[in-house]
């Protein structure tokens, strides 16, 4: 079926954000929305979300929007979905949480609600820095990338944090990237069918971070797919599958430098970390497709 | 029904009859009986409620947050460095006008590592926006986690309420215990500005400084209201079971020359003292200190006041008595007694009183006047 007709045209985030331009989380929640349906309560730890919602007494969000402290995003949804289904609701509870507030200061509660099973979806856009207070590196910010606080570039790679989420073992999760709206509106759909903790973890390109012209942020996921930095898949009760987009970039991926170019953030990385990082794309991908290719 | 309960089992009961849709809570000596106790109730199909075992105070308050938000009622208990973790989120419940019932068993914090009784826990909270009482018997911890329920859920207050009790000195000392059948004491909850999809709305997001204002505004609009809404609750109760209790415990005050005011256990202790004072021709009296905040009216005119601090801010003083010298604007005489757990007599507390000096701090144990 074609997935484009089977978009909603109900809209959940109204033009009327505070969003910079060429701003991709904007457009993932826009697809997170049209997937989850009105039946929906976001909950929105410090984050760059924080303000493209708007300002009190406005908002651009067209379903409830729960917004609180930077580390406290799952634990506040543990709360939230158990009140819910103790009271007989359906009530989808979802967390839209940054890198920052994910992979970093939020690690603790989310690993604990995901520990005790709850049934939210956490999804992590994922700019890879801290966006909100002015591009400071994140444990999700790539090695060699400049930032406000690793100014000739981060030395230290970026974290793996689907891998600390597969440690939990939850029914679902995924990866997408913003460049692929149809992708993440598949995903959190079908996110949203399992009962239980589910995660999926979106490449959110940023122009003013990356630094890159604003009308290149879908050019940007896909050349960081193409280039095998980001890669889409799923896992369903343990079992991997790598999407076609990544599965043929696997075959036949384009050049690291194609991706890391245009981009200012990674402007003068030395020969020495691009090969680090290629090095680290072929590891990321070899140990993926090992574990698709398992019985 | 009249029986024998620790401090801690005797706020489980009233939890038990409060009926909390949602729990959420993290282990910390001396209050882990609260939880363990209501987590057997929720095992054991006694307590209908939903148990969220967090793996942190920040998470555990998180999660009554996230809960009471959908209008339900949520309840947590905490201690000591439990209740500073979580200082983040008792400000954020209060800002969010969220009536959450939390005990805190008070307990001083490290270092070094003591699980003892100091009343500075709570008080470094005073400024969140929860109100705050704090108990004397099992049955007053009893009484006052019913009573909590419907002070934080009226609807001119809509802030939450921490009732605290000494650690070991109340937590796990068995006293008689009359529990009641609360009926419609506590009305059912309703929240006028739950979370509902059917009406999407934000909440907390981007606020300018006037909106901002406003809202800080009437957080201290509802604590004041809180006033008349703590009187009538406690009058309510009275009538209905036949316990009475104030903003204060007043014991022989009307005719004192002094008055030892306290807070916690040492009230009752200071009854004993009171009379020993009385039969020496020294005409004592004893406030305890119920509510913290709001802070109440104190009726201490033409009295000498002596202050019995188990708590202390660095640099500054005593805070039971800064609160009274900034009401009463009168010097007192300032006891800075008992934290940690130290061992304070009635005996003690009477010397205090015997041998006061108007205008100055006196550091028990340590013999230190200043």
């Amino acid at each position: 079926m074609d997935i484009i007709a089977e978009i909603p045209k109900e809209e959940y985030v109204k033009k009327c954000t505070s969003a910079c331009a060429g701003c991709s989380s904007s457009l993932n929640l826009r697809y997170v929305l049209k997937a989850a349906g009105p039946d929906t309560v976001l909950v929105v730890p410090a984050c760059c979300t924080s303000v493209i919602q708007g300002i009190y007494p406005n908002t651009a969000m067209n379903v409830p929007v729960y917004n609180v402290a930077f580390a406290a995003a799952a634990a506040c949804a543990s709360g939230m979905s158990n009140a819910f289904r103790q009271a007989g609701k359906k009530t989808n509870v979802i967390v839209y949480a940054g890198d920052g507030g994910t992979l970093d200061i939020g690690i603790q509660a989310m690993s604990g609600a995901f520990e005790r099973g709850t049934d939210f979806l956490y999804i992590c856009y994922d700019n890879e820095a801290y966006g909100n207070t002015g591009m400071q590196r994140s444990g999700g910010t790539p090695m060699g990338a400049r930032t406000t606080t690793t100014p000739t570039g981060k030395t230290d790679a970026k974290k793996d944090i689907d891998a600390i989420i597969a440690a939990h073992d939850p029914p679902y999760m995924a990866t997408t990237c913003s460049a692929y709206p149809q992708d993440v509106f598949k995903k959190v759909q079908k996110a949203l069918t399992f009962r239980g903790p589910t995660f999926i973890h979106i490449l959110a390109p940023c122009p003013p971070g990356w630094r890159y012209p604003t009308e290149k942020t879908i050019e940007m996921g896909k050349l960081a797919v193409k280039s095998g930095m980001w890669v889409l898949y799923e896992r369903e009760y343990g079992k991997l599958t790598i999407n076609a987009p990544s599965k043929a970039a696997m075959k036949k991926p384009i050049p690291l430098e194609e991706y890391l170019a245009p981009q200012g953030r990674f402007k003068g990385i030395d020969a020495k970390t691009v090969e680090i990082l290629k090095q680290r794309i072929q590891k990321n991908l070899q140990r993926l497709a090992a574990e698709e290719a398992a019985p | 029904m009249k029986k024998i309960a620790t401090g801690n089992k005797a706020v489980a009961e009233a939890i038990k009859q409060a009926n909390p849709a949602v729990v959420a809570a993290y282990p910390i000596t001396p209050q882990t009986e609260i939880v363990e106790t209501i987590a057997d109730y929720v095992t054991s199909g006694q307590l209908a409620s939903r148990y969220i075992p967090v793996e942190s105070e920040h998470s555990a308050m998180a999660a009554c947050i996230g809960a009471s938000v959908t209008g339900v009622r949520t309840f947590t208990a905490t201690s000591s460095h439990g209740l500073l973790y979580m200082h983040e989120m008792t400000n954020w419940a209060a800002g969010a006008r969220l009536p959450i019932v939390m005990a805190n068993v008070n307990r001083a914090l490290g270092p070094g590592w003591n699980i003892w009784a100091e009343h500075t826990d709570a008080l470094q909270e005073r400024d969140t926006g929860w109100l705050q009482v704090y108990v004397a018997t099992v049955q007053e911890a009893y009484d006052a986690t019913l009573m909590a329920f419907v002070i934080a859920e009226h609807n001119d207050v809509l802030l939450p309420v921490m009732v605290n009790l000494d650690g070991f000195s109340l937590s796990h000392i068995m006293q008689p215990l009359d529990t009641v059948e609360p009926g419609d004491f506590i009305p059912p909850l309703h929240l006028p500005h739950a979370i509902d999809p059917k009406n999407p709305t934000s909440y907390g997001g981007l606020t300018g400084p006037n909106d901002y204002f406003r809202f800080r505004w009437d957080i201290e609009r509802s604590m004041r209201d809180s006033v008349k809404v703590i009187d009538a609750t406690q009058k309510e109760f009275a009538k209905r079971f036949g316990r009475s209790y104030g903003f204060t415990d007043d014991y022989r005050c009307e005719d004192a020359d002094v008055v030892l005011v306290s807070m916690g256990t040492f009230g009752k202790e200071a009854e004993v003292a009171i009379d020993i004072l009385r039969k020496e021709g020294i005409k004592a009296g004893s406030m305890r200190l119920r509510w913290f905040r709001p802070f109440p009216h104190l009726d201490l005119a033409g009295k000498e006041i002596v202050v019995v601090d188990r708590d202390y801010s660095f640099g500054s003083g005593g805070i039971l008595a800064h609160e009274i010298k900034a009401q009463t604007k009168k010097d007192v005489y300032s006891v800075i007694a008992g934290i940690g757990g130290q061992e304070v007599t009635y005996d003690d507390l009477a010397d205090f009183v015997r041998k006061r000096r108007m205008g100055t701090e006196f550091w028990f144990g340590v013999n230190t006047n200043v």
